[in-house]
C-alpha cells in the first residue's frame, strides 16, 4: 500500500519547486503544472514500472510522454525527485546552457525525456509509435501520455485518436488534463469541445473519469483502474478533472496563471500555502 | 570523354521499393509506414514479406511522422512513405519537433518530387522540399539519380543513425549507375572529367547533365559532370576542387532555385572560391499539369537548358 502522507508531502514539495522555478526566471507555466502535480507524483511514484537509470529505448519498462510540454516545471520537478537528475539542477530551469529548456527536449540529453514537446498536438502520435514498438518487441509494458484539454483542438490528435482504436493499441493510457482553461480563457469560451467522453467513445476508446484529479488517493485509484483496462483491445483514455493552479489559492479557477510567473510577494504567499516538506532544492 | 549509356529505364521510386524489400530481409529493425500510397511508393514487396513490420497509417501524414518518431523509441528504424509534398510541407512542424529536434532515427522517404509528377499539377509538384528539409538542423538530404542509386541509397541510410530525407520520383529514367556501386552519404561522384566547366546535378537532372556534356563535347566544350546525390551534408571539397580546374559552374536540379542545391553550392563557393555560377532550376514558381517531358522543357530543366546555362557561364569566366 502506498504511503499517502509521503505522496502528499512530495506533492506539496513539487508545488514549491514549480513556484520557485518559474519565479526565478520570471517565465514559465505554473497553472497547468500545479494542476497536474498529483498526477505526476502518482504515476512516477506508484503507477509506472520504471527501470533504474535512463535508457532512451525503455525496453522492459513503462514509458511516459508529455504532449503539452509547457508544463515542464512539474515534469522536471518530479523527474528530479524520482532520481533522473540532481534536484539542484532545477535551479537552472530556462537559463542559458541548461538541460532544463523552457519546453522539454531530448536535445540537451536530460535523462527522463524521450521526445521534444511544446508545439502542441504531437505527443499522442509519438506515444502510439512507442506503444507499437513495445508490441513489436513483445514488451508487455505500458505507454502513458498526458495532454492538455485545450490541446485537443489540434487536429493531429484526432488522427491519432482514430488510429489508436483502429489498430487496437491497447497498451496506451492517454490522460487528458481536463482543467477547462487555455491561454485566452476557458475552453468553452475559446472553442467548446462538447463531451470529450462521447468523442473518445465514438472513436472507439475506453474512457475513464477521475473526478477528483487533485486528490492523490482518487488519482491512484483511477490510474490503477485504467491499468486494469489495458490489454483488452482498446486504447484507454483518462479524463482527469483538475483545477488549474491547484494548491495556490489565487492561481486557482482561472486561466490567468497559464503562463505567468508570480512576483516576490505572490511567491511568498504561494510558499506559505505549501510548507516545505522534503527540502527545497 | 567517358560516355554513359543505358539499356533500361525505370522509376527511382521502384529503386526505393527494391531497397526497402532488401532491408526487410537483412535488417530486422527496419519498419515501414505509409499514408495510403503503398502502390505509388512501391512498398508491396516489403509489406508482403514483413506484414508485422508495416504500419498503414491512412491519410494522416502528421500522425505518421509522430508514430515514426515513437517507433524509434524501442530501437526500430522507421521508413515513412508518401509523396514529397506530403512528406515535407504538410508535416513540417511534426518533422521539426518530433524528429529533427528530438534527434530521431527516422527515414522520410518521399516520392513524386518535382515537376515530373506530371499531370496531377502544382498541388502535388513540390519544388521547395529540398530547401525545407536542408534547413532543419541535423537533417540529411539525399536525392539520387536513377533506380540503382535510389536502391543503394535506401539501403545505406538504414545504417546511418539520424534523420534522413530521401527524395525520389515518379517517371522512368535511364539506369546508368552500376548496380553494385556503394552509396556513401555526402560523397559526390564525378561522372566525367572536364576542363572548361563544372556541372553539378542532382536527381533526374544528372542524366540530363550527361546528355548535355555529350552535346557540349561535340561543340568543343569540355564539361566535368558531378553527381551530387547528397545535398546535405554537401561534398564541399569535390565542388571546390572541380571549379579550381574549370573556373565556372552550372548547378542543375528539379527544384526552386531558392533553397535548392544551387544555393548550397553558391554558399560554399562564395565562402571558399568565388566562381561564376548559373542555375538550372525553377524560377520561384509553381508547376502545372502536363507530361513530365513537356514540363521539364517549359520550365527549363533538361539537357538543352543545361547547355544554354553552360554557354552563358563560360562567357562570365
Amino acid at each position: 500500500m502506498p504511503n499517502i502522507k509521503e505522496l502528499e508531502d512530495l506533492t506539496t514539495q513539487v508545488r514549491r519547486d514549480i513556484l520557485r522555478m518559474v519565479h526565478k526566471v520570471n517565465s514559465g507555466h505554473p497553472g497547468g503544472s500545479l494542476g497536474c502535480a498529483e498526477f505526476f507524483v502518482s504515476i512516477y511514484k506508484e503507477i509506472m514500472e520504471r527501470n533504474e537509470g535512463f535508457d532512451m529505448d525503455g525496453i522492459g519498462e513503462d514509458l511516459f510522454f508529455l504532449s503539452n510540454g509547457h508544463i515542464s516545471p512539474i515534469y522536471y520537478s518530479v523527474l528530479a525527485r524520482s532520481g533522473y537528475f540532481p534536484v539542484e539542477e532545477l535551479n537552472t530551469f530556462r537559463l542559458i546552457n541548461s538541460r532544463l529548456q523552457g519546453h522539454p527536449t531530448t536535445h540537451e540529453g536530460l535523462p527522463g525525456i524521450r521526445i521534444a514537446s511544446g508545439s502542441l498536438g504531437q505527443g499522442m502520435s509519438v506515444a502510439l509509435g512507442a506503444a507499437q514498438a513495445k508490441k513489436l518487441n513483445n514488451d508487455d509494458h505500458l505507454v502513458y501520455s498526458l495532454h492538455g484539454d485545450g490541446e485537443l483542438q489540434e487536429g493531429q490528435n484526432w488522427e491519432a485518436i482514430m488510429y489508436a482504436s483502429a489498430k487496437k493499441v491497447d497498451n496506451l493510457i492517454s490522460t487528458i488534463d481536463l482543467n477547462q482553461q487555455q491561454i485566452d480563457g476557458s475552453t468553452d469560451d475559446v472553442l467548446p469541445m462538447g463531451s470529450l467522453r462521447a468523442k473518445f467513445e465514438a472513436f472507439g476508446w475506453t474512457v475513464l473519469d477521475i473526478e477528483k484529479g487533485n486528490d492523490i488517493e482518487a488519482v491512484l485509484k483511477g490510474m490503477k483502474e485504467a491499468k486494469s483496462l489495458t490489454g483488452k483491445g482498446k486504447p484507454v483514455c483518462v479524463l482527469l478533472h483538475t483545477v488549474m493552479g491547484n494548491g495556490v489559492d489565487f492561481m486557482m479557477h482561472t486561466h490567468a496563471w497559464h503562463g505567468k510567473a508570480p512576483n516576490d510577494e505572490q511567491l511568498a504567499i504561494g510558499l506559505e500555502q505549501n510548507v516545505e516538506t522534503l527540502g527545497d532544492y | 570523354m567517358k560516355t554513359y549509356t543505358y539499356t533500361e529505364k525505370k522509376d527511382t521510386r521502384s529503386g526505393f521499393g527494391a531497397g526497402l524489400a532488401e532491408l526487410g530481409r537483412t535488417n530486422p529493425n527496419v519498419v515501414a509506414l505509409c499514408a495510403d500510397l503503398i502502390g505509388s511508393l512501391k512498398m508491396n514487396e516489403f509489406i508482403d514479406e514483413n506484414p508485422e513490420r508495416f504500419y498503414q497509417i491512412g491519410i494522416a501524414e502528421a500522425n505518421m511522422m509522430g508514430i515514426a518518431a515513437g517507433l524509434t523509441i524501442g530501437g526500430k528504424i522507421p521508413f515513412t512513405g508518401t509523396f514529397a509534398n506530403f512528406s515535407t510541407g504538410r508535416v513540417y512542424d511534426q518533422i521539426r519537433q518530433s524528429i529533427a529536434y528530438s534527434g530521431k532515427n527516422v527515414k522520410i522517404c518521399a516520392s513524386h518530387a518535382g515537376l515530373t509528377l506530371g499531370e496531377d499539377g502544382a498541388t502535388h509538384q513540390i519544388l521547395e522540399d529540398i530547401g525545407l528539409m536542408k534547413m532543419l538542423p541535423g537533417m540529411v538530404v539525399i536525392n539520387p539519380c536513377d533506380y540503382n542509386q535510389t536502391k543503394a541509397a535506401t539501403i545505406a541510410i538504414a545504417d546511418y543513425d539520424g534523420p534522413v530525407y530521401l527524395r525520389f520520383g515518379r517517371p522512368s529514367v535511364p539506369i546508368f549507375t552500376p548496380a553494385d556501386q556503394k552509396f556513401e552519404i555526402g560523397k559526390a561522384i564525378q561522372l566525367t572529367e572536364g576542363t572548361d566547366v563544372t556541372i553539378v546535378a542532382t536527381g533526374h537532372l544528372v542524366w540530363e547533365a550527361l546528355e548535355a556534356s555529350k552535346a557540349l563535347h561535340e561543340a568543343g566544350i569540355s564539361a566535368e559532370v558531378i553527381n551530387i546525390h547528397t545535398i546535405k551534408p554537401l561534398d564541399d571539397k569535390a565542388i571546390i576542387e572541380s571549379v579550381s580546374k574549370t573556373g565556372c559552374i552550372v548547378t542543375a536540379e528539379e527544384h526552386n532555385h531558392l533553397g535548392g542545391l544551387g544555393e548550397s553550392v553558391a554558399r560554399v563557393l562564395a565562402q571558399h572560391k568565388p566562381t561564376p555560377q548559373e542555375f538550372v532550376a525553377t524560377n520561384d514558381t509553381f508547376g502545372e499539369s502536363g507530361t513530365p517531358a513537356q514540363l521539364m522543357d517549359k520550365y527549363g530543366l533538361n539537357s538543352d537548358a543545361i547547355q544554354n546555362a553552360v554557354k552563358k557561364v563560360l562567357k562570365r569566366k
